[in-house]
């Protein structure tokens, strides 16, 4: 059994990590630099609790499953997350009835542990909320996570159970022969393969038109966020929600996992074509600070330190689109707007069930395992164990970026691990990601991306091909 | 290194820190100066341009030049140097100090303490400005030592937003290296850098400065490939129809520098204004053990300042140490009319002083006045130039019988 994955977000990479449970071999397709850089790299992070969703879609059931698996999940793949809790806020007597009904919701969805919380008892959690809170839906299961983490995490756990992983090639056609998928084609070569997974993000309608299907029809949904400094941790302590109204959860205020405060999504329909329209807007903007002033009335918007937008991949049954199409061997994890994230873990595990049983002799593998170790993070470190870390490596005492206390031992064991570019090793490390946004450290990792990999400093980028760092040199 | 014990800690190696540590162990003080870089000197060493020196040294050195002599007087001096040594926190209680270093973790327990480790500059994030996020996008200090240190050219054309003294140096180091600085972008009505940067890196350049300009949008997938300007109000709010397009692929921000305080600012009172801890004339914060001086305290222009804070700021540690440094019954300087940033944050009575304070915007003449202790004349106030008044120790005896001092400037 050869099985293609088209797309290495979070959701293509988990299925990947799933598929080399059992004998055969799994390619991963990736058209980016790096693992993780579409959707999964701009969103909330909330591993969502699975009350919002409808009882009758997928996404609910999905998501409750997905929910119930982070933990174990983040322990086997050594990344960070965090069950926070969250709030839905009830600000006017109008919301009241919204948070029975979502309580209703979430119970029949399974979402354990619901509970209204009085207004005493939401500001004496959350302190900083709008005082003018009538009751809260308290949902203890809601976690937050960092989604790009946990896609890198499960590509390299999955490279060390058999993975072949190709970046920077893109899929550019399918070869279906008798409602059978045959091959799949980049500029770089033909592969034949038993199946394919379609976990192509915002572009899997691109990739479904490839094997001649009309599913999914996606359009992009932007939300924008800003992103406060770390001085502002303990603002919110868990995720606070509004009351829901219309097509999104609503502008929240949340913690991120390494104690910043995210403010943000909004939800902006934009049309098909509009993929790569990341870019963020003075409404966008704005809205967002209303949004979550509204949450949280004394926002310490001073601290800002970026603002980025995401887009969600919509589609008009407003669902994911999950199992196998109607080309034999064609899989879809596609559609994957919010809880896509949540839903990723669960999915993974049917899926790649439903692709190998496909296969006759399906076999799991004797040597898979499921554990991978993380960068060592000196700053969470024990004293003891940092020290140790130090007397064999010095570069594990050398801090390269100040405000997240970065080393340069960290920042050569991302690029060991397969950082090319300036964001592959922010995205692993946090380095560059703290308050002065890489002011005093990008100069300094560039120096070790060309160091490390044998290269000029104009040959290292950004965000791979387009995205180069310096353009020149000073005159000798 | 565990629980080393020393009279004085400085920490951060710049003109400050080094002024400092210098001070400290001649003044007989088992001094240990922590850096976080390889070399002492901090912002000096990218600063390769002249124009440093002029009141210490008599002459005009360049950045690094001054940092090399600041060095040899301080390697005199006995103090302890530990490099490539950054801070990880301070603990006020004790206090103890913990620093990383590639010879292992370090523990210090320091009697008093002087925090030097600079400004920051603020991240383009922070302006929220609308857009892509391509690369191509620089504050001012990180573009500088991509081409004074590392010799490396950000791009081909540049536009520089904000005027503050290190984005006019780099329009003229750019230009120099043959990037074409398309435009330089002020908010405000008038440059936020000293006149000489203006005329001397931009004017005669021909590099055009827009006034009253900023940039509305950013554009360009993965390589910068322009920025929308626009024309702004006196408030800063955009004018209509006011937009243009200029392509570039490289943004650089000066738009502002904020003293660290990080470890800092859990304890220690800061100034609203400055940003910096409040310090009386000795240099010592709100926290009787800890001072601190140079661009931490707040942004300084001039060089030879901070490092005679420093000095200052090392022997007032020292004798704090020593216990030869009585409790200041300070007199606060408060704010009046026209004043921005406002150095020290209180007198001691007795003890000369020098006030160093910022005018909000320009005046071609103005009063400077420290309550009824000392009024003078000033010709030209600019924003970009810190106004400096001595207290000689005679006038600081009167303040004894003064609740505090209210510093003030009229036009005249
Ligand atoms: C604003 C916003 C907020 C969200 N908040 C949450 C949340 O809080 N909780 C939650 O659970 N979910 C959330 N989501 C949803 C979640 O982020 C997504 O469901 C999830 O990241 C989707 O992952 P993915 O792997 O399907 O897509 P992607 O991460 O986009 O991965 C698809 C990959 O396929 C690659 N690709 C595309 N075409 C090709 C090709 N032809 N060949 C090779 N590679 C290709 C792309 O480059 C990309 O890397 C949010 C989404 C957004 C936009
Ligand atoms: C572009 C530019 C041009 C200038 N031009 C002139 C000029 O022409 N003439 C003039 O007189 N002045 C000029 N100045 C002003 C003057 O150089 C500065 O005000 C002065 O050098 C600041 O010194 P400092 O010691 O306060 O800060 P810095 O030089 O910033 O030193 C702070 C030091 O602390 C270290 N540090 C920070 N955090 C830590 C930590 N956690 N652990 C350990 N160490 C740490 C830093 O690495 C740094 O070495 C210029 C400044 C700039 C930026």
């Amino acid at each position: 059994m050869r099985v293609a994955v088209i797309g290495a977000g979070v959701v293509g990479a988990l299925i990947a990590r799933e598929l080399c449970r059992y004998e055969g071999e799994v390619l991963l397709f990736e058209r980016e630099a790096d693992v993780g850089w579409g959707v999964t790299k701009a969103n909330s992070g909330i591993v969502h609790g699975g009350f919002h969703d409808p009882p009758s879609t997928i996404r609910a059931r999905f998501c409750v499953r997905g929910n119930a698996m982070y933990e174990g999940l983040c322990r086997e793949l050594n990344v960070p997350f965090l069950r926070t809790g969250a709030y839905v806020l009830a600000l006017s007597k109008e919301e009241l009835p919204l948070l029975e009904e979502l309580r209703a919701q979430g119970e029949e969805n399974g979402v354990p542990g619901l509970e209204i919380h009085s207004q005493e008892e939401v500001l004496s959690r959350e302190p900083n909320v709008n005082p003018k809170v009538l009751s809260g839906l308290w949902s203890p299961t809601v976690g937050i996570t960092e989604p790009w983490a946990v896609a890198l995490a499960a590509v390299e756990n999955a490279l060390a159970n058999g993975l072949e992983l190709h970046l920077s090639e893109e899929i550019t056609g399918i070869r279906v022969e008798k409602r059978q998928v045959q091959e799949v084609k980049t500029p770089e070569g033909r592969y034949p393969v038993d199946a394919v997974v379609n976990a192509a993000g915002l572009f899997a309608d691109h990739v479904a038109a490839m094997a001649g299907l009309s599913e999914p029809v996606l359009f992009p949904r932007r939300g924008e966020y800003v992103l406060l400094d770390k001085a502002a941790e303990g603002l919110v302590r868990s995720v606070i929600f509004p009351a829901p109204s219309g097509k999104s959860k609503g502008i929240l205020v949340l913690p991120t996992i390494d104690g910043g405060i995210l403010l943000g999504p909004t939800a902006e329909d934009l049309p098909p074509e509009a993929k790569e329209a990341t870019e963020t807007t003075p409404e966008g903007l704005s809205q967002v600070m209303e949004g979550a002033r509204r949450l949280v009335p004394k926002l310490p918007l001073g601290q800002a330190i970026k603002t980025f937008a995401g887009l969600r991949p919509e589609s008009p049954q407003k669902d994911f689109i999950l199992g196998e199409s109607p080309v034999k061997g064609f899989y879809q994890a596609a559609a994957m707007r919010s809880p896509g994230l949540t839903a990723a873990p669960a999915i993974a595990r049917w899926l790649a069930c439903e692709v190998m049983t496909s296969e006759l002799s399906l076999k799991r593998k004797g040597s898979f395992s499921p554990i991978r170790k993380g960068i060592p993070r000196v700053a969470e470190l024990p004293e003891a164990e940092w020290e140790e870390l130090i007397r064999k490596d010095p570069r594990y005492g050398r801090i390269v970026c100040f405000c997240n206390k970065v080393t340069e031992g960290e920042i050569v064991e991302a690029i060991r691990r397969g950082a090319r570019t300036l964001d592959g090793v922010k995205f692993r490390t946090r380095a560059g990601f703290g308050r002065c946004q890489g002011a005093f450290c990008t100069d300094r990792i560039l120096a070790i991306l060309a160091r490390e990999l044998g290269r000029a400093p104009e040959e290292i980028s950004q965000k791979g091909a387009g995205s180069p760092l310096v353009g020149g040199r000073v005159r000798p | 290194m565990r629980g080393v014990k020393v009279d004085v800690l400085v920490i951060g190696g710049g003109a400050a820190g080094m002024g400092a540590a210098a001070a400290a162990a001649r003044e007989g003080a088992k001094t240990i100066l922590i850096e976080r870089n390889e070399r002492l000197g901090g912002v000096l060493e990218q600063c390769i341009h002249p124009g440093f020196g002029l009141h210490r040294y008599r002459e005009e050195l360049t950045g690094p030049e001054f940092a090399a002599r600041l060095r040899g007087e301080l390697e005199s001096s006995g103090a302890e140097l530990l490099t490539e040594a950054t801070l990880l926190d301070l603990d006020p209680a004790g206090p103890r100090v913990r620093a990383a270093s590639p010879k292992g973790l370090l523990q210090i327990r320091p009697k008093a303490v002087v925090w030097a480790c600079g400004a920051r500059e603020r991240p383009f994030g922070a302006l929220r400005i609308p857009g892509t996020r391509p690369a191509g996008i620089y504050t001012a200090g990180l573009c500088q030592r991509l081409v004074n240190i590392h010799g490396l050219l950000p791009g081909k054309r540049a536009v520089i937003l904000g005027s503050g003294d290190i984005g006019l140096i780099m329009a003229r180091r750019l230009r120099l290296e043959g990037v074409e600085v398309a435009a330089v972008l002020e908010l405000k009505p008038f440059p936020g850098g000293l006149l000489r940067n203006v005329v001397q890196c931009l004017e005669d350049f021909e590099i055009p400065l827009l006034l009253r300009h900023t940039v509305a949008e950013v554009h360009g997938k993965r390589r910068l490939s322009g920025v929308t300007v626009v024309e702004v109000d006196e408030g800063g709010k955009p004018l209509p129809r006011t937009d243009r397009f200029i392509p570039c692929d490289t943004l650089v921000l000066s738009v502002g520098l904020i003293p660290e305080v990080r470890a800092l600012e859990s304890f220690a009172p800061l100034d609203p204004v400055n940003r910096g801890p409040k310090v009386n004339a000795w240099l010592q914060t709100e926290v009787p053990w800890l001072f601190s001086a140079g661009n931490s305290v707040a942004v300084f222009d001039l060089v030879d300042t901070v490092a005679a804070l420093g000095a200052r700021a090392g022997v007032a540690a020292a004798r704090y140490a020593q216990g030869e440094l009585p409790p200041a019954r300070a007199v606060p300087l408060v704010r009046g009319e026209n004043v921005l940033h406002l150095v020290p944050s209180a007198l001691v009575p007795g003890e000369e002083a020098t006030v160093f304070l910022r005018v909000p915007r320009p005046f071609p003449r103005v009063k400077v006045s420290l309550g009824g202790l000392i009024s003078r004349n000033h010709l030209g106030a600019r924003p970009a130039e810190m106004i400096e008044v001595k207290v000689p120790p005679g006038a600081s005896k009167e303040l004894s019988r003064m609740p505090e001092v209210r510093v003030e400037v009229t036009p005249a």
